[in-house]
């Protein structure tokens, strides 16, 4: 186990490198840069102070140098000091930037998680005991509508059915009195409930699918030996579906986490621009149109990191989990 | 959004390559082969299995019909539309639907006449918005085959017929409601059918193309060459895709023509499409390398060009096809992500991310709710059948399997 976990740690280093690579690289793509608009800008009103700006942030950047004399400097300077560099737009260090967004993201990338599993396995399992009856139908058809509506369009009808019959202050995550004050109880109560409409946009997105897989594997489960052997000795139906072919059926949860992670980040970003949520969607956003590349690029990677981390955690608790897996051999396909 | 990876994708018994049973005397060393017993089933050739099995899946065949629907819309969408999409009217702007009416009162009585009614409105002093009332006075009689705007069909033949539409060409006539230009949503949202649909098609090429080569030649040689491809794979996968491809639309050239933009968006979708692609091909590559009739070709000295596109490709080609319709809406869907979030496809484009995109706040929802729920409801019900064909597709790849 111990083994494989070195290994996998092992092989995620030149994925981490590809990523901060291919960040870097599309940051750079757009013709032009943040600092030749803002030149354009500030030239007009104190071109001194301006150009010492600009001479200062070309040095500290290197940006007059080719780019793997760039992309050095970047990766070097986060590796050693934990620098992501600077904001042009904000002026401000990137990781003051960007951490409080990540952490939300994550949060609700980790709440919704929770919930499409908790809403999958309900229904999954409903569905496959009950396979072709009204309630199967349904679901199943609820489950294509969920996988056929843009995130960011049931977004929109859910904030318009909060505004209009709850009357709930809609968009952000927090009400305005508590925007910037400290964590407290209170605070995180706020929080979730403001967190119920991007919660739920976003598992639709997961749920649909994972019913699915659930669904179609528990069935496979329903009709083994073993499950007929258990009935066959008198044992209460629910008892036994809940114990031994539910428990079989969980392990696609856990490997498929590695699929759904980029899939829920990427809904979040979607439903947080739409929402207006203080993570990251809104910022990577207005830094991809402003060509901020240090903030752009920094939230790019990390969001891929973090990604990659899940999907390790993932595959952790599948080889915990299912003693069958051969981790030995796992890495190999 | 993307769903086509979370649905494993059905790993059968592989079964002899499928040529129709005429054309293949070559390839009968193995498997059941036709047995000539009088029945129909026994010789029918694989795809009409597969159409056979195909149609059982009602859901699939109201998908497919559906979806043929769609696409004659795209190929004729300006028959279809009664205006141009960018033809706007000022008195109309935020219009509602018009309701269509089918017979006049007259003095004389009640004659059949179907027609809509004109609008006047009146504007809030303070919010500036307006309330439509229905003029029952303004009757603009509408019908089939009339003349409207002119236009190309496929750009040779010039014509100005339009399915439906007023008579006259100038009244107006919003079935659908009016955006906030006075523009027709149902034209609009004719037009934005036609960007969006080849848009998935498009990318779902290009993303083929990679994925067969890629996947192929992955589960064709194996070893290194394989585990290669498999980490490229994995590390497309491992980046959330939204954010890849916000990045790599920021990063078109401004200057791009919408021409250029589009085709730069079918790649940038194609750039993750192809890994779901490249796994299904690599797959059946993998499972069909060990069957007897692949080594017996080997053993008969066949070329490995003719293995591949001779023996093993048919056996592949129904889970392809299957694949790819399932990789279709996630690249629709994608594209009408971007073009809301004002990343994809710009005015004067229309597609319904664009459309889309005029729904943006509530005021606008509450207030004009056909806006979003025109598109909407566009992109839901195609994205719908697509799903449902994929799968009743994926059902019938494999009609010997039970």
């Amino acid at each position: 186990m111990l083994k494989y976990i070195a290994r996998r740690l092992l092989m995620m280093i030149p994925t981490l490198f590809l990523i901060s690579l291919a960040s870097f690289f599309i940051i750079q793509l757009p013709p032009g840069d943040f600092l030749s608009t803002y030149a354009a800008g500030m030239s007009a009103q104190d071109a001194d102070v301006a150009r010492e700006t600009l001479e200062g942030l070309e040095q500290r950047y290197g940006l007059d140098q080719p780019f793997h004399v760039q992309y050095w400097r970047w990766v070097s300077n986060i590796v050693c000091c934990g620098d992501f560099g600077q904001s042009f737009e904000w002026n401000r260090p990137v990781s003051s930037l960007i951490w409080d967004r990540l952490t939300l993201t994550m949060l609700l990338a980790i709440v919704s998680t929770l919930f499409t599993w908790f809403v999958a396995f309900l229904i999954g399992t409903y569905t496959a005991v009950r396979q072709y009856s009204v309630g199967d139908y349904f679901w199943t058809f609820v489950g294509f509508i969920g996988l056929a509506t843009p995130n960011f369009l049931l977004a929109l009808v859910l904030m318009w059915v909060s505004f209009r019959y709850f009357g709930q202050s809609v968009g952000g995550l927090f009400s305005p009195e508590y925007e910037s004050a400290p964590w407290s109880v209170s605070r995180v109560l706020d929080l979730f409930q403001h967190m119920w409409i991007p919660v739920v946009v976003i598992a639709t997105a997961g749920a649909a699918s994972t019913i699915r897989v659930m669904r179609a594997n528990l069935l496979d489960e329903l009709h083994r030996p073993y499950t007929t052997t258990a009935r066959a000795k008198g044992m209460k139906e629910w008892r036994l579906i809940a114990k031994y072919p539910v428990r079989l059926a969980l392990n696609p949860f856990i490997s498929t986490v590695g699929w759904t992670l980029p899939t829920l980040v990427s809904g979040e970003i979607i439903v947080s621009v739409v929402l207006n949520l203080p993570t990251t969607g809104p910022l990577l956003l207005r830094s991809l149109e402003s060509q901020d590349m240090y903030l752009a690029g920094s939230f790019i990677l990390m969001l891929g990191v973090l990604t990659l981390i899940g999907t390790l955690l993932s595959d952790i608790l599948l080889a915990w989990l299912d003693p069958r897996i051969q981790y030995e051999k796992a890495g190999s396909r | 959004m993307t769903h086509v990876e979370s649905t494993p994708v059905a790993e059968p018994e592989p079964e002899r390559p499928d040529q129709p049973a005429e054309t293949a005397p070559e390839a009968a060393g193995s498997g059941s082969g036709r047995k000539r017993n009088g029945s129909t089933v026994y010789t029918a050739s694989q795809w009409r299995l597969m159409w056979w099995r195909f149609r059982k899946h009602k859901l699939a065949m109201a998908g497919a019909i559906f979806l043929m629907l769609v696409y004659l819309v795209v190929i004729f969408a300006e028959f279809f539309a009664p205006f141009h999409p960018s033809d706007h009217n000022g008195a109309y702007q935020h219009a509602p639907p018009q309701r269509v009416h089918l017979f006049e009162e007259t003095d004389d009585g009640t004659r059949f006449n179907p027609h809509v009614k004109g609008y006047h409105y009146e504007e809030d002093e303070e919010t500036w918005r307006r309330t439509y009332v229905t003029d029952e006075d303004q009757i603009y009689p509408i019908g089939f085959f009339v003349s409207g705007p002119e236009y190309k069909l496929f750009g040779l033949i010039t014509t100005d017929i339009h399915l439906f539409g007023p008579k006259d060409p100038e009244a107006p006539m919003y079935v659908l409601g009016a955006d906030r230009m006075g523009r027709d949503i149902l034209s609009r949202v004719i037009y934005g059918t036609r960007i969006s649909m080849s848009i998935g098609l498009v990318g779902v090429v290009l993303a083929l193309v990679l994925g067969v080569v890629l996947g192929g030649i992955s589960g064709y040689f194996g070893g290194w060459i394989d585990s290669a491809v498999q980490r490229v794979i994995e590390f497309v996968r491992s980046i959330p895709e939204i954010p890849l491809w916000m990045a790599l639309t920021a990063a078109l050239p401004r200057s791009w023509s919408q021409v250029q933009i589009y085709f730069g968006i079918t790649v940038i979708l194609s750039i993750i499409g192809w890994t779901t692609l490249a796994r299904v091909v690599r797959g059946r590559f993998f499972s069909l390398r060990e069957e007897d009739f692949v080594t017996a070709a080997v053993l008969d000295g066949v070329s490995k060009r003719r293995i591949i596109f001779r023996h093993m490709m048919p056996s592949f080609t129904s889970h392809i096809i299957a694949a790819v319709t399932l990789a279709i809406p996630a690249m629709i869907l994608a594209e009408t992500a971007l073009s809301f979030l004002g990343l994809g496809l710009q005015e004067p484009t229309v597609s319904w991310g664009v459309l889309l995109r005029e729904a943006q706040n509530i005021p606008s929802i509450a207030h004009t709710p056909w806006v979003l729920i025109v598109p909407g409801f566009a992109v839901i019900s195609t994205v719908l059948a697509l799903n449902f064909m994929g799968d009743g597709l994926r059902d019938a790849a494999d009609p010997y399997n039970r």
